[in-house]
């Protein structure tokens, strides 16, 4: 017998309807419930799968959030327009974090800092540290072969003509992947509001820190006296001999960069340096003390 | 044929200064004593900025049971206690002592009459008080090694006299100068982890040295083998020199010497133990080899710890103009050093220095897979995918190849064609295991906190 085109047809159709109507029942016999907050969280989320938040992803993150484990301040590349978002979804109260930035804590240039020894071996930092103490003067100084830089997921990072890492604020979402993958501690976090920190991460004192670079913090303490900042946002740490900033305290002074002797605090902005108005008043002083 | 182990690579031998006698390096006006010298905790300084101290006098305190004590190498002054620069390469704190010539012996270092009938416990003590620790080169603690756990009997004891690093011959002349005192010592030795067998192993490129040992066993009626080896590198490496020998195999680490009844000490050590155990005298002074093409007459010296770098080359004739790079230890596994300013500590065989053409390191070429840094790596690993691993962060991968078996003997990248940094690589990938497992070790600590 011949069909001819209207058999195929039938046959065709019939071995659709049957396998479809298989499918719609495995459908609802394997159906797993997932929460439509989900979808809808990680919609919001930045989607970079950078892994700051300690969990595989930006999905896991928002099962995570959906079950309650986390809160959208945990991402630290979400804005607060985006952690506003999430916080509606979840009805709960809107959550705000502070905007991170990355900033290099080294200013140790060739230039500045000697290099000891010619450095041939594996082009890494971890490993150039192995040998012996790294190839610099400065044994806390950054050592300029780019594990930060390959650690960055959002091209916020390049390596300068210096040797030295440079952060594209633009771009820099707070992740802190370049944080934890310098072997020295080099690269750290900072609010993205602040402008003024100590460029060194040198712990030791002085003079030894002047024989090996003339750029870095001695610990002299000038930034952390009150004359220099009344207002207490800098201390000093007598363990690391390094000064600790308080960005929670406001202080919008910049006299600390010109205090500095080495000039080691650096200012974002590049401000003008304070006109000195105290001075004058001082030079009254001794004179009304000798007319007495 | 002759005995010896599995893989090995032979580098060119060099041994320049073998027919030179140890000369006595005038004493030097400064000695600088790192308060680290060995494998494991740093010493503890006894004395202080202005003491005066005798030759031989302990100036630091073992800091743990893996650690030994320091002494003063000459008698003098105090001057100061600070970081100075080391071999290891970081700086570490150093006892700086100004020698005032006189040179003279602290009072409680005398000779023990009755050396001969001292016993295991009291051999002990007298080798962890003369500050002794391994004078091959890596510098492990000699009593520790001397105390092994009562379930792992040691009944083999061979004594290194490989020397299997090019350059290096300061063990091949203390076997020609003191053979008696390297016998006695073994057999010291034998005597404290209480040994039924003791072996000399010797590679036959020093057919002197042998027939002097052997002559020296005969004389001194002694109940030890004196065994020559081919020439092979890693054969001074002491799981290669125990399987050369008497053929057991050393499991991979945890696994040690002891696991297979053995206990090898260098030929140094075994002289500084004989001296320790009948003079009570400690370690102050050993023989170094001052060799390479970059010096211009190499010697083999005998100096005192502390003694820095710069006077030793300048007793060798100081550098030529073509001098590159300083080594301390042997080409092969010698650390290269930045300054000459470092001091010789207790494991420093040799120093080493070579010229432009020598020191010369072409940029990594791509791995072609021909397998040689596999057929010569005497511990069986496969170097060039542990370090491929490595280099692409894949430690976990790389740690079940058995990347922390890895000896760093250099073999593999000695013969790499594609002069492929392997042990750099592996060195990286086993830090960072290590660090990984510290780190995963403190999460499980705070979870279960």
């Amino acid at each position: 017998m011949d069909f001819g085109i209207l058999g195929a047809i039938v046959s065709v159709g019939g071995l659709g309807l049957i396998f479809g109507g298989g499918l719609a029942y495995a459908s609802k016999l394997f159906y797993v419930y997932v929460d439509p907050r989900v979808e809808e969280v990680d919609e919001e989320l930045p989607g970079a799968n950078c892994g700051a938040c300690g969990l595989a992803g930006c999905r896991q993150m928002a099962l995570a959030v959906v079950e309650g484990k986390l809160t959208a301040a945990e991402c630290p590349v979400a804005n607060d327009e985006a952690r506003a978002k999430v916080a509606a979804i979840m009805g709960t109260d809107a959550v705000t974090a502070e905007e991170m930035v990355a900033v290099v804590y080294c200013q140790g240039s060739p230039d500045h800092c000697v290099e000891r020894f010619d450095y041939q071996g594996v082009k890494s930092c971890t490993a150039a540290e192995l040998v012996g103490g790294g190839f610099k003067a400065c044994t806390y100084g950054c050592l300029g072969l780019g594990e930060c830089v390959d650690a960055c997921q959002f091209d916020a990072m390049l390596m300068g003509e210096d040797k030295l890492p440079k952060v594209i604020e633009a771009n820099c979402t707070g992740c802190g992947k370049c944080v934890e993958a310098c072997p020295r501690g080099i690269m750290a976090m900072i609010p993205k509001n602040a402008y003024i920190y100590n460029a060194c991460v040198n712990q030791d004192r002085g003079k030894t820190v002047k024989n090996v670079c003339d750029i870095g913090c001695t610990g002299c303490t000038l930034c952390a006296n009150p004359k220099t900042t009344p207002s207490g946002m800098i201390t000093m740490n007598k363990e690391t001999n390094l000064p600790i900033f308080h960005y929670s305290i406001e202080d919008d002074s910049v006299l600390s960069v010109f205090k500095c002797p080495p000039r080691s605090i650096i200012d974002k902005l590049n401000r003008p340096e304070p006109p000195k108005p105290p001075k004058p008043e001082k030079k009254e002083k001794p004179v009304v003390e000798k007319q007495e | 044929m002759k005995k010896t182990f599995r893989g090995g690579t032979h580098p060119p031998e060099w041994k320049l200064t073998a027919e030179q006698p140890g000369e006595k390096l005038k004493l030097p006006e400064k000695v600088y004593v790192p308060i680290l010298q060995h494998i494991g905790a740093p010493a503890i300084p006894l004395v202080k900025k202005g003491d005066e101290v005798k030759k031989g006098q302990p100036i630091a305190d073992p800091g743990g049971f893996v650690s030994v004590p320091v002494h003063s190498p000459v008698s003098g002054k105090v001057v100061s206690i600070g970081t100075y620069p080391h071999a290891f390469g970081r700086d570490v704190e150093t006892i700086t002592i100004e020698s005032d010539g006189a040179d003279e012996w602290h009072e409680n270092i005398k000779e023990d009459a009755d050396w001969e009938s001292v016993d295991a416990k009291t051999i002990r003590e007298r080798v962890r008080n003369a500050g002794l620790a391994g004078m091959g080169g890596a510098a492990f603690p000699t009593h520790v090694k001397l105390s092994p756990p009562e379930e792992k009997p040691i009944n083999t004891v061979i004594i290194n006299g490989a020397e299997c690093e090019p350059y290096l011959t300061s063990d091949h002349r203390l076997m020609l100068e003191k053979p008696a005192e390297i016998l006695a010592g073994a057999q010291i030795v034998s005597k404290a982890v209480g040994a039924k067998r003791t072996f000399v192993g010797i590679e036959d490129n020093k057919p002197d040295a042998v027939s002097v040992l052997k002559k020296a066993v005969k004389d001194g009626k002694f109940d030890i083998k004196v065994v020559s080896l081919p020439v092979k590198y890693p054969q001074g490496a002491e799981k290669q020199l125990i399987n050369a020998i008497t053929g057991r195999e050393v499991p991979p680490p945890p696994g040690l010497p002891m696991d297979v009844g053995c206990l090898v000490q260098n030929v140094g050590s075994c002289v500084a133990i004989y001296n320790a155990v009948r003079f009570n005298k400690p370690l102050i002074e050993r023989y170094v080899t001052v060799s390479g093409h970059a010096v211009n007459n190499p010697v083999n010296l005998i100096a005192r710890i502390g003694t820095p770098f710069s006077e030793l080359v300048e007793a060798a004739g100081g550098y030529t103009k073509d001098a590159a790079k300083l080594l301390n230890g042997g080409p092969m596994m010698g650390s290269a050093q930045w300054t000459d300013m470092v001091p010789v500590i207790k494991g420093t065989s040799g120093i080493v220095v070579l010229n432009k053409e020598e020191a010369y390191i072409s940029d990594e070429q791509p791995c072609i897979c021909c397998g040689r840094c596999i057929s010569v790596c005497p511990v069986f690993l496969l170097p060039t995918n542990i370090a491929r691993l490595a280099e692409f962060e894949r430690f976990e991968d790389a740690e079940n190849l058995g990347a922390l078996e890895c000896m760093e003997c250099g073999s593999c990248t000695y013969v790499c064609p594609s002069k492929r940094n392997l042990v750099h690589h592996i060195r990286f990938g086993k830090t960072s295991i290590m660090a990984l497992k510290k780190k995963e070790a403190q999460q499980t600590k705070s979870k279960g906190a």
